[in-house]
């Protein structure tokens, strides 16, 4: 029981700092590449009015990047005091990227982006707009290293557990680096971020407009936002599917969560609106919906390309005995949750005998005992985080979080198409200003465009539980021996503070945007 | 040697003609006084960080891994 609540502590003080994270990081991405686009506007017109235009949304970046830094340092923090079994288990392989990432955030954004506020008619209108450039993909491409250490997590592959140290070992840093889960979540990511920066320049112009200001400033911004927004939203779509096909083959669980799928069958269909029923648990025979409306075949084809394959629901996953195809391009039959436990055991067991021993005087048995170990580890680590759970009900994450916050993520996204095609249009015919239920549906959209990429997170991060790592390391396996006092104290004094910075954010900015870009003076 | 002259003139000045930017670096350090100063010192000192040597380390979180029921 006390575990248990230092676990949930840790993990609700993990997901307040991530979630609050995640509402300064997508904005700092996208409104990078805006602000350069806007720039380099600029350097080849040479029209002024283009200069004012990118200072005034590079401030308003300024403030966001500004109150958004503190938030992934405490992430680290969290790291070595509350998951401290967890970061040593992992060893290089989260520390090499975040170290990578340290050293792209600091030479490029810090550098360069000093440059960019200080520059101002003090270095060349190339270099600063060079500055501009690599500020913007220094943010992004610290996103990738960020996210190749995320999706490692997701889909742990190219590295050998040594039971000497304890750790996990790199042994292919490509393999890590280009894994298709980090291609795809760093893609799918970024790409939500840009959609964000869209929606937020899109809204800002369009109170202008509604307040009968800065006309020409706001019909300008909008022409990109959208245009640079319809790009995102339709490869968020490529992206999403890719996300899923990954997730099929890596993260079976999880898709069936997203799907509230507990029987898979030949030509699977995809739930597009369905209510969950309460009582259904996968040991008991209740309906698994109240109501639903499927695309026949629609997850079957989404996770395999194939409108006929199978996909394997909760209890298929838990009984195993279906045939698929794994993350190497194999053919196997699955084995059933119980096996999983009996080999994670071998595994926890095989670590046991190898610790018991290492330092045993006798050379024989010791060299004996530590080649039978390892032996043991080599055929049973895959499955090592299973030696962790009893029940098959550990290894299902919450159904309801995950299946409905998937369906807000992708209801969210149509809508978003709807409103940049609207936008466009109305734009085009330079009627924007007129439609006063566009304009309140750009303002609402500002907060409809955060929940849906944190309800990206929610469902890629929830999804995995009961995994740190997946299928090696729960998180009751991860955590660390602090108190869970110590841990919940923590979590109000993060409420508190990150709750300030936002409001402070939301202050100073509306501030900037009521001054307008008149109101921006830059030495 | 004139060249680090500029670099510095050019930070001191961009520093000084800020206007938005005071109240963010006041944010900023506020911030780093809190996580650095308070949090780090009081509530976030990694736990293995009580050992001195990595076979330690490795030892204690063996036994995390191989005890826990």
């Amino acid at each position: 029981m006390l575990l248990s609540s230092l676990v949930d502590a840790s993990r609700l003080q993990f997901a307040l700092t991530a979630m609050y994270h995640w509402l300064f990081v997508p904005l700092t991405l996208g409104l990078g590449i805006l602000i350069a686009i806007f720039e380099t506007k600029y350097y080849r017109t040479n029209d002024e009015s283009w200069k004012k235009l990118t200072q005034f949304w590079s401030r308003i970046f300024a403030i966001n990047f500004a109150c958004g830094v503190a938030t992934g340092i405490i992430l680290e923090f969290e790291f070595g005091t509350n998951w401290s079994n967890y970061s040593w288990f992992v060893g290089d392989i989260f520390g090499a990227p975040l170290a990578i990432e340290g050293i792209f955030a600091f030479f490029l954004e810090s550098t360069f982006f000093a440059v960019m506020y200080f520059g101002w008619n003090k270095v060349s209108k190339g270099f600063h707009l060079l500055s501009t450039w690599l500020t913007a993909i220094g943010a992004n491409i610290s996103a990738y290293w960020i996210l190749t250490a995320n999706g490692w997590m997701q889909n742990p592959v190219g590295v050998a557990f040594n039971p000497a140290t304890a750790r996990n070992e790199m042994v292919d840093f490509w393999g890590i680096v280009f894994s298709s889960t980090t291609i795809t979540k760093f893609s799918h990511s970024v790409l939500s971020g840009f959609l964000v920066a869209s929606i937020v320049v899109i809204a800002i112009s369009c109170w202008y407009l509604k307040k009968q200001r800065n006309h020409e400033f706001s019909m300008r911004s909008i022409k990109y936002a959208t245009v640079f927004g319809l790009f995102s939203i339709f490869m968020l779509m490529v992206t999403g599917h890719s996300s899923a096909v990954t997730v099929a083959k890596t993260q079976p669980m999880k898709l069936a969560a997203m799907e509230g799928l507990y029987r898979g069958e030949n030509g699977t269909p995809l739930v597009g609106i369905g209510i969950l029923n309460p009582k259904k648990e996968y040991d008991n025979d209740e309906k698994p919906y109240l109501f639903h409306i499927s695309f026949p075949k629609g997850l079957s084809f989404l996770a395999n390309m194939d409108f006929d394959s199978f996909v394997p629901g909760i209890n298929d996953i838990i009984e195993g005995g279906y045939k698929y195809v794994d993350k190497n391009g194999e053919e196997k039959t699955a084995i059933s949750f119980q096996e999983k436990v009996e080999r994670g055991n071998m595994a926890r067991r095989a670590l046991e005998l190898y610790g018991q021993h290492k330092d045993n005087p006798d050379t024989n048995i010791r060299n004996q005992v530590l080649a039978q170990a390892q032996q043991y580890l080599d055929d049973n680590f895959e499955y090592f985080g299973y030696g962790f759970l009893k029940d098959p009900k550990e290894s299902i994450p919450n159904i309801p979080m995950t299946f409905y916050s998937f369906r807000i993520m992708v209801t969210l996204g149509g809508y978003f198409i709807v409103f940049l095609l609207v936008c466009f249009w109305l734009w085009k015919k330079k009627v924007i200003e007129k439609k006063k239920w566009f304009i309140f549906l750009a303002i609402v959209s500002v907060p409809l465009v955060y929940i849906c990429a944190e309800a990206g997170w929610i469902v890629a991060e929830v999804g995995r539980q009961p995994w740190t790592i997946q299928d090696l390391l729960p998180v009751q396996a991860s955590v660390s021996g602090v108190s869970s006092g110590n841990v919940w104290t923590t979590f109000i004094i993060f409420a508190v503070l990150f709750t300030t910075l936002l409001i402070a954010e939301l202050k100073i900015a509306f501030n900037q945007i009521k001054k307008g870009p008149e109101g921006i003076k830059w030495n | 040697m004139n060249t680090f002259r500029k670099v510095y003139e050019f930070y001191r000045d961009g520093f000084r003609n800020m206007e938005v930017g005071k109240t963010l670096w006041i944010i900023i350090l506020i911030k780093l006084a809190i996580m650095f100063l308070i949090l780090r010192v009081f509530f976030f000192r990694p736990e293995l960080s009580r050992y001195d040597t990595d076979a330690e380390k490795a030892e204690h979180v063996r036994e995390n891994l191989t005890k826990q029921p």
